[in-house]
C-alpha cells in the first residue's frame, strides 16, 4: 500500500493504490444506505443470538432468552388445533351415532375426521375410499358381512373380527377339504351349486348334486338359499360380490381350506371419538344402511 | 444542475448522475390553479367518501357499495358482485383505464398527470399543508438554510405531523375499501382492529408520507413509466404546455418604460420556474418532467398583465398550432386524429364487451368431480354405482332451489347422500337447495345396470325452476364393461 493517498485527476476520487496494466481502481465507498443496512444486520444478529437458540456448545446449545424451540412451537400449534377441535370432539363424544348423522355440522366434521383416520389406519387393507382388495371387503358397496348399519359398523371397528378381543366378531368356517369333511368331487359339486346361486353357468347335474351337499353342510350358516347370515358373518353367496373371487377355482379353494379373515380390534388403539367418526365415514362411503 | 467533484461523468464532462435538488414550488393564483383545486377536491372527495356509500343487498350480505371482501372472497361494486374466478372483469376495467388514458392523452395531452394522478393530487395536498406551516417558497428556502433552532424544529415537526395525519387518513381510507367502513373506524379508534388492518394502514400511511412528502416529483421523473412513453404518445397535434419562444425570445430584464422593440416578451422573471412542481424551466421546451399541470401559465399570465403584454406567452397549445401562429397563419386545431378515433373505437368495443359479459353473467355454475377411489362399485344386484361430488354455485343473493336431472343414462337411479330420500330415477331427478351467494356441495350416487362399455358419457343438468337458468356438466359413468365377461 502506498503511504500517500493518490487522487484520480478526472473524478477527484482516491484510488485503492492497486495498478494492473496501467489501470487503477477508484476507491469508491459503499453507498451509505448499504452500509447502514449492513450494520443493522449485525445488530439484528446480536439481538437474535441473545433471544433465540443460536450458539453451539460442546454438548448442547445456547437456549436463548425467549426459550424458543421448534419442538415447543410444534406442540403449541398442535395444541391450538386440538383446542379448536375440542368443541366438536366433545359434542361427538356426547352424541349418539344417529344424532351425529342428523346434525349436518357434526356430520361434516365426523366425515372429515373419519376420512383422516381411515387414511391412517384402514387404507392399507381396505384401500382408498374403502374400495377393498382380495381378502378385504369393499366398504362402499351394499353387501355387508357383519351388518352395514351405523351400530354394526361401529361394533366391528371397535372389536374387530376373529381376534383375541373377547367381544370381537367370531365364527369359523370349517376346512371341508383339508379336514376331509367332503371329498374332491363333493367340493366340486358344491362349487358348481354356488356358481349357480349367483347366476353363473354351471353343469346342471353337478348343481343338482351340490344342492343336497349344500343343504347339509353349508345352509346352517349361509342360509338355505345361500343369502348369508350377518349374525355369523356368513357371506351372501347369491350376489355378484366376492371377497376372494367368484370363479370356480377360487370357490373350490375357499371350500377346501376355508376363509377366516380377521381384523384388529381398534377399540384398544383408537379413542372412542375417532372410532365414532370412522363409523360415520365408512357408513357414508355409499353402502351404509 | 451543478457538476460536483467526484460525480461520475462521461467524456464530455456531463454528469451521469444528477444529484437531487429540492424543489420549492411557489404558490400561484389563476384560473388553472382554481381548476386544479376543484379537481383535487373532487378526487379526494370521491376517494374519502367512497367507502361510506351504502347499498342494500339484503340482511346476510354487506351493505357497503364499494367493497373488496378478502376473507369472503367477494368484490362488490354497487349492484355488481364478483367472485374470485371472475377477476377478468377487473382485467377488463384495467384495459378500459389504459385505453381511456391513451384517448385522453391524444385529446388533451398529459391532463391525467397534471390533474388527476393520485401522486399529483396528494403532492398538491402535502404542499398545501407545507405552505400553511412553513410559508411560501422563499420562507421555506430560508427555513431550510437556517441553523437548527427550537423554532425551526417546531415548524418541521408540525409539518411532518400534519403530513402523517393526512397519510394516515389516506391509508385508513384505503383499508376501508376492504372492510366495513363504520366498523373499521370504530375498531381502529378503540384499538380493537386486527393486526392486519393496523399493518396495512401503517403500510399505506408510510407510502403516502414518503411518496407525497419526500419523493414528490421524483416519482414522476424516475419511478413512473408513463412519462417515459410520452414520446410515443405525443405528436405535433397534442396539447401540451408550450412556451411560445417566437414571442418570448430574445428574453431579458425589462424596466418600466423601456421599449419592447427588438426583444421578446419574456422578462426572465423565472416565475414559471418558481411555481413548477417539478422544478423545470418550461422555456427549454417540452420535456419528460413536465406533468402538464399548467401552473406556469397562471404565473406567466400574472406577470404579462403586470408588464402590460398580452397573456399566453406560455399556454396549452399544440406544436402545429404554435408553428402556425409563428408564421402568422390562423391556427387550426386538429381535434379528431385517426388515432383518437381508433382509441375511441377500441374503448367503445371493450366497454361493449364488458357490458355484454356483465349482462350475460351466469349466476349458476356447476362443477362435478368423479370419485377416483374407487372408480366404481359393484352392487349386490350386479348393478354399478358411481360416486360424484357435485358443486353448485349460486351467485344470487337469495336461496335457490335447483332441479338436478341426468341426461343420457335412462336406466340409472340417482341418490344424493345429503337428502334423506330413497334413490329416484335419474331422468326424473331431485331438487337441491343452495343458499344465496354460496356453494352447495353434494355427494351424488348414480346406480345403473352394468354396461358393455367401460365408459358411458352423460350430462348432469341443474336447472333453477323459477328462473329457468340452466347449467350442464358433461361427466362419464364408469364400470367394468363387457357384460358377458367372467366376473
Amino acid at each position: 500500500m502506498p503511504t500517500k493517498t493518490e487522487k484520480d485527476a478526472i473524478t477527484g476520487r482516491e484510488t485503492t493504490g492497486h495498478e494492473w496494466d496501467g489501470i487503477r481502481e477508484l476507491d469508491t465507498p459503499l453507498p451509505r444506505w448499504w452500509v447502514y443496512i449492513f450494520y443493522a444486520t449485525i445488530a439484528f444478529a446480536a439481538v437474535y443470538c441473545v433471544l433465540y437458540p443460536a450458539i453451539p456448545l460442546l454438548r448442547s446449545h445456547s437456549e436463548g432468552m425467549l426459550g424458543y424451540t421448534n419442538r415447543a412451537a410444534l406442540v403449541q400449534s398442535t395444541e391450538q388445533a386440538a383446542a379448536q377441535q375440542a368443541g366438536f370432539i366433545s359434542r361427538i363424544r356426547a352424541a349418539s351415532l344417529e344424532e351425529i348423522r342428523k346434525d349436518p355440522e357434526l356430520l361434516a366434521f365426523a366425515e372429515t375426521g373419519g376420512r383422516a383416520a381411515f387414511a391412517e389406519n384402514c387404507v392399507p387393507c381396505h384401500r382408498a375410499g374403502g374400495a377393498g382388495a382380495k381378502g378385504y371387503p369393499n366398504l362402499a358397496d351394499d353387501d355387508w358381512l357383519w351388518g352395514g348399519t351405523l351400530g354394526a359398523i361401529h361394533q366391528t371397528i371397535t372389536h374387530g373380527v376373529r381376534n383375541a378381543d373377547p367381544d370381537s366378531r367370531q365364527s369359523q368356517m370349517p376346512r371341508f377339504g383339508a379336514d376331509n369333511l367332503l371329498n374332491r368331487q363333493q367340493i366340486s359339486d358344491v362349487a358348481d351349486y354356488v356358481l349357480s346361486l349367483s347366476h353363473q353357468p354351471a353343469p346342471a347335474d353337478a348343481v343338482e348334486r351340490g344342492s343336497a351337499i349344500f343343504a347339509e353342510n353349508c345352509a346352517l350358516c349361509h342360509g338355505e338359499k345361500g343369502t348369508g347370515n350377518q349374525e355369523v358373518g356368513a357371506k351372501n353367496l347369491t350376489n355378484g360380490i366376492w371377497i376372494y373371487g367368484g370363479d370356480k377355482a377360487t370357490i373350490v379353494e375357499t371350500i377346501t381350506n376355508a376363509r377366516n379373515g380377521s381384523m384388529p380390534s381398534w377399540g384398544a388403539r383408537l379413542d372412542p371419538t375417532t372410532i365414532k367418526m370412522l363409523a360415520v365415514y365408512v357408513h357414508s362411503l355409499g353402502g351404509g344402511q | 444542475m451543478m457538476v460536483r467533484a467526484g460525480d461520475a461523468q462521461d467524456q464530455e464532462g456531463i454528469p451521469l448522475f444528477a444529484p437531487h435538488e429540492k424543489v420549492y414550488p411557489r404558490s400561484v393564483r389563476g384560473p388553472i390553479r382554481r381548476l386544479k383545486w376543484a379537481v383535487l377536491i373532487l378526487c379526494l372527495s370521491l376517494y374519502y367518501l367512497g367507502p361510506w356509500l351504502r347499498w342494500d343487498r339484503g340482511p346476510a350480505h354487506p351493505n357497503q357499495a364499494l367493497l373488496i371482501d378478502m376473507p369472503a372472497r367477494r368484490a362488490y361494486f354497487f349492484w355488481i358482485e364478483i367472485w374470485p374466478h371472475e377477476v377478468y372483469y377487473l382485467a377488463g376495467l384495467l384495459i378500459l383505464g389504459a385505453i381511456g388514458l391513451f384517448l385522453v392523452t391524444s385529446l388533451w395531452g398529459r391532463v391525467w398527470c397534471g390533474y388527476t394522478c393520485p401522486q399529483t393530487v396528494w403532492t398538491d395536498l402535502f404542499l398545501w399543508a407545507e405552505r400553511l406551516i412553513e410559508g411560501d417558497r422563499m420562507q421555506r428556502i430560508r427555513l431550510d438554510q437556517q441553523k437548527l433552532s427550537a423554532a425551526k424544529l417546531a415548524r418541521k415537526a408540525a409539518k411532518h405531523a400534519a403530513w402523517l395525519v393526512i397519510a394516515a387518513a389516506t391509508g385508513g381510507a384505503w383499508v376501508m375499501y376492504f372492510n366495513d367502513a363504520p366498523a373499521l373506524v370504530h375498531d381502529v379508534f378503540t384499538l380493537s382492529a386486527s393486526t392486519t388492518q393496523y399493518g396495512f394502514i401503517a403500510l399505506f400511511t408510510g407510502t403516502t408520507y414518503l411518496l407525497a412528502g419526500w419523493a414528490r416529483e421524483q416519482v414522476c421523473t424516475y419511478m413512473c413509466p408513463w412519462p417515459r412513453i410520452q414520446s410515443a404518445m405525443i405528436d405535433e397535434d397534442t396539447l401540451a404546455v408550450t412556451y411560445r419562444s417566437w414571442r418570448g425570445e430574445p428574453r431579458g430584464k425589462h424596466k418600466k418604460g423601456d421599449s419592447w422593440r427588438g426583444r421578446g416578451d419574456c422578462i426572465d422573471c423565472r416565475a414559471c420556474i418558481a411555481v413548477c412542481p417539478t422544478g423545470i424551466d418550461i422555456r427549454d421546451g417540452l420535456q419528460l418532467e413536465c406533468i402538464g399541470c399548467g401552473l406556469c401559465i397562471d404565473a406567466c399570465n400574472e406577470i404579462m398583465d403586470k408588464v402590460g403584454r398580452p397573456q399566453g406567452l406560455i399556454a396549452f397549445d399544440t406544436d402545429a398550432k404554435d408553428a402556425a401562429r409563428r408564421r402568422g397563419e390562423t391556427p387550426r386545431h386538429r381535434f379528431l386524429q385517426p388515432r383518437t378515433l381508433v382509441y375511441a373505437a377500441v374503448l367503445v368495443l371493450v366497454a361493449t364487451i364488458m357490458t355484454v359479459a356483465l349482462a350475460r353473467r351466469v349466476t349458476l355454475e356447476v362443477s362435478v368431480l368423479a370419485d377416483r377411489a374407487p372408480l366404481f362399485v359393484r352392487l349386490a344386484d350386479g348393478a354399478i354405482r358411481d360416486g360424484y361430488t357435485l358443486k353448485i354455485e349460486n351467485k344470487r343473493v337469495e336461496t335457490r332451489v335447483f332441479a338436478l336431472t341426468v341426461r343420457g343414462l335412462a336406466d340409472a337411479l340417482l341418490h344424493v347422500a345429503e337428502l334423506d330420500e330413497p334413490p329416484v330415477p335419474a331422468a326424473q331427478g331431485t331438487t337441491l337447495a343452495v343458499r344465496g351467494d354460496g356453494i352447495g356441495t353434494f355427494r351424488v350416487y348414480l346406480q345403473a345396470p352394468r354396461r358393455d362399455e367401460p365408459e358411458t358419457p352423460f350430462t348432469f343438468v341443474v336447472r333453477d325452476a323459477k328462473s329457468g337458468e340452466t347449467a350442464q356438466y358433461d361427466a362419464i359413468f364408469r364400470g367394468p364393461g363387457q357384460q358377458g365377461a367372467r366376473r
